[in-house]
């Protein structure tokens, strides 16, 4: 394995409530992403995959706290807080927001808005950064002539691209994308996916992609994680998460995913997540899953290594039979 | 007896379904007489659903799934063409008739943070049809409405009867929403998306309860972008482009030997839960036509990969491609498709 692109440590985030309270959303993830790799962050909505990928950008609310390391080509950017994760932030590390097709500025024409993060980081202005709007257009697969359209005057696709290419705008070498095709129909999906596939191959982007839906992460990623009430409950190459999930949850969330070809039973997860502001005794997911032991419900399992790159938190992550 | 379960036809049969919505002119416009334009959302649809069985209406945004099952349950007024329900035309009935039929077909929403009143307490939400119709003594519908409850995996009834939706969460909202469908004992169920808006983890769940009516001889219309649901859950499929079926049939059929190139293309961009399983996908470019300037022809020609890669050409067909318009025909037993090429 190269050396990773972007390395995160024992991340943490907690925000303030309202009753004084905290609630602890991300609580110690790890993982790392080399140049070219695809990461599929996966898991049920709450579980803590947007807090994190928004704590990579420095992008979370002064209710929040953080802790841990963020590295990026082995600094840390997360370091000095505001002043030092800004000059990264849409220049090396960038981001698709989830629903960033809605959140353009009606009265303002798409290229000027794909401008902004160039004027920002003064990597391009005026004539160059027309130039650069229009190599960016073509890169997404936008006639460049329609840098002059504005937002409603393009498709739900278009705009999706249009938002992409405003990530892409200073060159960045890692693409975080929070459910980036999550209400685009199939078709328009596929275009948008197999747009990010050659980003990533001719780019050698490294993307992180936040979804629940996990058809997308097995045809597109390189590796996968699965968080589970704040934390990474499994994580390795797609394929071993696949056919070799060392974690019931992981096995539950393929079991409750239909799929087009197969005959086997959808199943439904019981219960739902542990709430987040009060200290958890043991497995967060014992109370919902299909194999819990007394061990489960007074011991918190840490992640253990399973396989090559693949690591999971489950006491009985070892001795789980092999299905697949 | 109605006639319908005598003779064992469908319950609810649709012919050449046709429902255009006028493109407003403007005021330059109608001064000009420019003419008028309309947008063709459904064009002579036909379709049928037996008791017991489900059938997915699957298409991409814009297909007009949607605009169809509006029609069905005549929540919008079809411009021509026939909705039958248990042998009674629905689009010519009057209107007191069509409140007392109304109970018999009942729909459920893809959103159930919308679609619930958050001042409404679920029992309050699950008995408002039944105050509607004016069915029942107070004591008779608090049991309907337990029974109701129950029957969508709310139980004990008397845990959820005095929350709010706000109390529940978003798989338990869909589940208050379905028996709020049921608790007039309907005959056709549509649901519109019903999982859509849902987390994975509780998907299976509402997808069992709509299976386990059918099984007690609910019909079901099922609308939705998923095939992978329909493929699971649906006993048949039809697939629409641009306001047509273009092709339908016994679900695993149209999944595993897809005939029209529209539903091919579709099926091979939909991901496959095994890493390992790799298809071709052909992807379609472009986006789908604006239903007001609908192609000539065969309304998928423009996009077809058969047209494109010369295919049609070389069977000789491109001419009718190009402007015959036309009809689903057999291509298997109970399996029909709309193709100049089949």
């Amino acid at each position: 394995m190269t050396q990773p692109l972007l390395e995160v440590e024992d991340l943490n985030v907690w925000f303030d409530l309202p009753n004084g309270g905290q609630l602890h959303a991300v609580q110690g993830v790890s993982f790392a992403v080399p140049t070219g790799a695809r990461l599929g962050m996966v898991g049920e909505s709450g579980c803590g995959k947007t807090t994190t990928i928004l704590a990579l950008m420095g992008l979370l609310p002064p209710t929040a706290s953080v802790s841990g390391r963020v590295l990026f080509d082995g600094v840390d950017v997360l370091e000095g807080g505001e002043e030092t994760v800004a000059p990264y932030r849409w220049k090396d590390i960038s981001m698709i927001f989830q629903g960033a097709m809605n959140a353009f500025d009606p009265v303002k024409r798409i290229g000027e808005q794909i401008v902004e993060p160039m004027e920002l980081h003064g990597s391009a202005s005026g004539r160059e950064a027309a130039a650069r709007v229009r190599e960016l257009l073509e890169t997404v697969g936008i006639p460049p002539e329609r840098a002059k359209s504005y937002p409603h005057e393009l498709s739900g696709g278009m705009r999706q691209r249009a938002a992409i290419a405003m990530a892409l705008a200073c060159s960045p070498r890692v693409l975080l994308a929070d459910e980036p095709t999550t209400a685009l129909d199939v078709m328009v999906q596929a275009q948008i996916l197999e747009l990010l596939m050659y980003l990533s191959n001719e780019l050698g982007l490294a993307l992180v992609f936040v979804t629940h839906d996990l058809p997308i992460v097995a045809q597109t990623c390189t590796h996968a994680a699965v968080m589970y009430a704040g934390k990474i409950v499994e994580q390795g190459p797609i394929d071993d998460l696949y056919h070799g999930a060392r974690h019931p949850y992981t096995r539950l969330l393929w079991a409750a995913t239909p799929d087009l070809e197969s005959r086997d039973d959808v199943v439904s997860i019981p219960g739902v997540p542990p709430r987040l502001d009060v200290e958890l005794r043991g497995c967060p997911f014992a109370a919902r899953c299909d194999m819990t032991a007394e061990r489960c419900t007074v011991e918190r399992p840490e992640l253990q290594v399973v396989g090559d790159g693949h690591v999971s938190a489950c006491h009985f992550a070892t001795t789980l039979e092999v299905v697949a | 007896m109605s006639a319908a379960a005598v003779n064992g036809g469908p319950l609810l049969e649709v012919e050449d379904l046709v429902v255009r919505y006028r493109v407003p002119r403007g005021l330059s416009g109608a001064i000009l007489r420019r003419p008028e334009r309309f947008v063709h959302a459904v064009s002579a649809v036909s379709l049928a659903v037996r008791r017991g069985e489900m059938v997915a209406l699957v298409g991409e945004s814009g297909c007009g799934k949607t605009t169809t099952a509006q029609a069905i349950l005549r929540l919008v007024q079809a411009d021509s063409g026939s909705v039958r329900f248990d042998d009674t035309e629905v689009t010519t009935l009057p209107s007191d008739e069509l409140r007392r039929l109304r109970r018999r077909m009942q729909i459920i929403y893809q959103d159930p943070y919308e679609s619930l009143d958050p001042r409404f307490r679920v029992s309050e939400t699950v008995s408002e049809p039944l105050v509607i119709h004016g069915v029942g003594s107070r004591a008779e519908r608090r049991h309907a409405v337990a029974h109701a409850l129950e029957r969508v995996g709310l139980a004990p009834a008397e845990l959820f009867v005095d929350r709010f939706p706000h109390e529940l969460s978003g798989g338990q909202r869909q589940r208050v929403a379905i028996a709020a469908s049921l608790v007039l004992e309907p005959d056709l169920l549509v649901a519109d998306e019903p999982v859509s808006m849902l987390d994975v983890s509780v998907r299976a769940g509402i997808l069992a309860i709509l299976d386990g009516l059918r099984d007690r001889g609910l019909a079901v219309l099922m609308i939705t972008h998923d095939l992978s649901t329909a493929a699971r859950f649906a006993d048949r499929i039809c697939v629409m482009y641009l306001g047509r079926i273009v092709e339908e049939g016994p679900a695993r059929e149209v999944i595993e030997s897809p005939r029209h190139p529209y539903t091919q293309a579709l099926l091979s961009v939909v991901p496959r839960r095994d890493p390992r399983r790799r298809v071709e996908p052909q992807i379609l470019r472009g986006e789908t036509p604006n239903p007001i300037d609908v192609p000539s022809g065969c309304r998928f020609h423009p996009r077809c990969p058969l047209f494109a890669s010369g295919e049609a050409a070389r069977l000789g067909i491109e001419e009718r491609c190009r402007s015959d318009d036309l009809a689903l025909h057999d291509v298997a037993p109970e399996h029909r498709a709309a193709c100049h090429a089949l």
